[in-house]
């Protein structure tokens, strides 16, 4: 396991906000899956041992908060709300919509590496439903025409990024 | 009668052109001006304060916030924490959310000055895993509050001192109740302690007294600081005091957040006048008043009664449009305040769907420590699933009811009773839906159904 530098000072850092190093647990788990990507057995050692715990105890953790990932996703992580909100103004239908635009089904990721669709639970924004949470950034009222301009964007992005044919 | 004007206390700065979340804003907008005078005072005067408000909780439960901090144990020796429920995960429920975004140093200097008021001397704000944005803002303010001393060590000189950071959670709805939370922050799965004997008053965070307060409670007690207790209370009604904000989401023409003196306004009021009504062409058939877990309205049915007004007890008997929102009238009609999430279903929605679609979430969201919560909210979920999949039984209905019957009052937490009540009311309410579903599932669904499950 490979962190940063930063995450490896930020790690040192949390642990001082409490006055029981277990409390740290969920800190370093988010700040280990956003250097990673994701939480490797490796990873549940690693943190065990830091904060004098047994790996029991961080995986259990690990398998009861459905934000921790035990394998890599897709660059772009797209969650849909399904919640019933959402799903009263259309949330079903924009999942349709980019499980078609990227060619995925829920829960995996596309063949070509670049996003990954998922539902989740209710976003607390429920007012500008349907409402889809990309990475960090929420976006709201995201009907099917505004879930297929989100897709080409990201499609775009993709094609930028990818590497030349040779 | 028209719907009386929003009075914005909490939301006074959302939305407002120019404002933004940085402290030199907040302190031009006077900032932070209450914490300085609250320093200064006695603690329990503060407490005093609180109580004569009669603010109650906005959390959902509606616990009265100086009662709670009353039960406190000052005696132990132990540190005394207080932890800011930041959970926001009633589905409906979208207050905390837009307080934290634009208006984070309110939350701060709330939190501050009831840390003071309760010797506390650390404190943590739970926030949803899902909210990356809010949390960052959050520790930005924070940072900010502290390199101007109104969070740290010997706060504006006075030798008091006072740490708040930041814990994010990670996609766990129960993490909203405060046991869960509570273990959840000492980093364990976040399964609901028993009470008695974890009050958290008494046995909270690391065994010690903790207070747990969400965001919106902590926001009036600033104002209740500000002002004092006796003027709280002339905003609102008695026993419902001060402002109420409402989230109201699903089919009207105009969801968001509106804020009221508490009492002062009615569900039509609020949906009709406020909200602008049904969407065009259609009418509205159900509402959940108080986040998902509530039990659901039904317009067109009455709710009838004896109630107190002043010294006299008078008879009621109100259609859905004649509730007002306060916890007490909406507990009268049996329902609940809750969270404030107003949740709005019209004439295009099934409601064996919409049951279907509430199930999926608290089965997903139990804790799994209790069997009558564990089996049971999977149970009713498979019933509603298979009900809309087209495999219905003419005895689902009864079943459904049944099993929710055994849920509630048998269980650690109340998610017990969250995840029983919409399906009680759903078939107590709907009953004609359920009951004859096995003979209409074959019909097809028209073109504008809308897709809940
Ligand atoms: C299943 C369940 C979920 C809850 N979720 C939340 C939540 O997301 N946010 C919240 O503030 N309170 C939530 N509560 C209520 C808290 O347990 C607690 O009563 C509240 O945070 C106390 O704060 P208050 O007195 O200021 O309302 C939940 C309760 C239960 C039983
Ligand atoms: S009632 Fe449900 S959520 Fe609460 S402790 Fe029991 S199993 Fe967990
Ligand atoms: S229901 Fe989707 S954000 Fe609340």
């Amino acid at each position: 396991m490979n962190l940063k530098p930063e995450t490896l000072q930020r790690i040192d850092e949390v642990i001082t906000h409490y006055p029981v190093k277990r409390s740290a647990t969920l800190p370093l788990l988010h700040l280990i899956q956003e250097d990673v990507g994701f939480i490797s057995d490796e990873t549940i050692e690693w943190i065990a041992a830091k904060l004098e715990l047994q790996p029991i105890n961080v995986y259990e953790v690990v398998t009861f908060y459905p934000m921790f990932r035990r394998k890599p996703i897709g660059r772009r992580h797209i969650k849909v709300c399904r919640t019933l909100s959402c799903a009263l103004s259309g949330g079903y239908k924009t999942c349709e919509t980019f499980k078609e635009q990227f060619g995925v089904e829920l829960g995996e990721t596309s063949a070509d590496g670049e996003v990954t669709v998922e539902f989740v639970e209710c976003l607390a924004s429920c007012g500008t439903a349907p409402v889809v949470l990309i990475d960090d950034d929420l976006h709201e009222k995201v009907d099917s025409a505004k879930a297929r301009e989100i897709a080409a964007k990201i499609k775009a992005e993709a094609a930028k990024n990818a590497p030349v044919a040779r | 009668m028209p719907a009386p004007e929003q009075r914005r206390i909490i939301f006074q700065h959302i939305d407002e052109p120019g404002y933004t979340n940085d402290i030199d804003c907040y302190i031009r907008n006077g900032g932070y001006e209450v914490l300085k005078k609250a320093v200064t005072r006695k603690p329990e005067e503060i407490i005093e304060e609180v109580k004569k408000s009669g603010l109650r909780g906005r959390g959902g439960a509606g616990f009265p916030c100086g009662v709670k901090w009353g039960l406190v144990d000052r005696k132990s020796g132990k540190p005394i924490y207080l932890i800011v429920n930041a959970d926001e995960s009633e589905p409906g429920t979208f207050k905390d959310r837009y307080i934290m975004h634009q208006d984070p140093h309110q939350l701060i200097e709330g939190t501050m000055i009831s840390c003071f008021a309760n010797n506390v001397k650390q404190a943590y704000i739970y926030i949803r895993g899902e909210m990356p944005h809010g949390a960052r803002i959050l520790e930005k303010a924070i940072a900010e509050a502290r390199a101007k001393n109104f969070v740290g060590p010997n706060i504006l000189g006075t030798g008091y001192s006072c740490e708040i950071f930041v814990h994010r959670g990670a996609g766990a709805y129960i993490c909203g109740e405060e046991t869960g939370l509570i273990e959840s922050l000492e980093g364990k799965r976040a399964n609901p302690r028993i009470k008695p004997p974890y009050f958290p008053a008494v046995l909270g965070l690391y065994q010690c007294p903790t207070i747990v307060n969400n965001v919106e409670t902590l926001c009036h007690v600033k104002f209740i600081a500000e002002h004092g207790g006796a003027e709280y209370a002339k905003i609102g009604t008695p026993g419902n005091t001060g402002t109420r904000i409402f989230c109201v989401s699903g089919h009207v023409q105009r969801p968001g957040y509106y804020e009221f003196p508490a009492g002062t306004i009615t569900m039509g009021q609020l949906l009709n006048d406020v909200c602008g009504g049904p969407l065009p062409g259609r009418n509205f058939k159900a509402v959940i008043p108080g986040g998902s877990s509530a039990k659901v309205l039904r317009f067109g049915e009455r709710y009838k009664g004896k109630r107190k007004v002043g010294a006299d007890m008078v008879d009621y008997d109100w259609g859905v449009e004649d509730v007002p929102m306060d916890f007490d009238s909406l507990a009268m009609i049996g329902s609940m305040g809750g969270s404030g999430g107003v949740i709005v279903m019209d004439d295009t929605v099934n409601m064996v769907e919409a049951l279907a679609n509430i199930n999926a979430f608290y089965s997903h969201e139990s804790c799994g420590q209790c069997t009558p919560c564990r089996e049971g909210s999977l149970w009713m979920k498979k019933i509603t699933t298979r009900m809309v999949h087209g495999d219905a039984r003419p005895q689902d209905g009864a079943l459904l009811k049944s099993v929710a019957d055994q849920i509630p009052g048998r269980t650690i937490c109340a998610f017990g009773e969250a995840c029983s009540w919409p399906t009680q009311s759903f078939y107590l309410k709907f009953k004609d839906e359920f009951d004859g579903y096995a003979a209409t599932k074959k019909q097809p669904k028209p073109d504008n159904a809308l897709e809940l499950v």
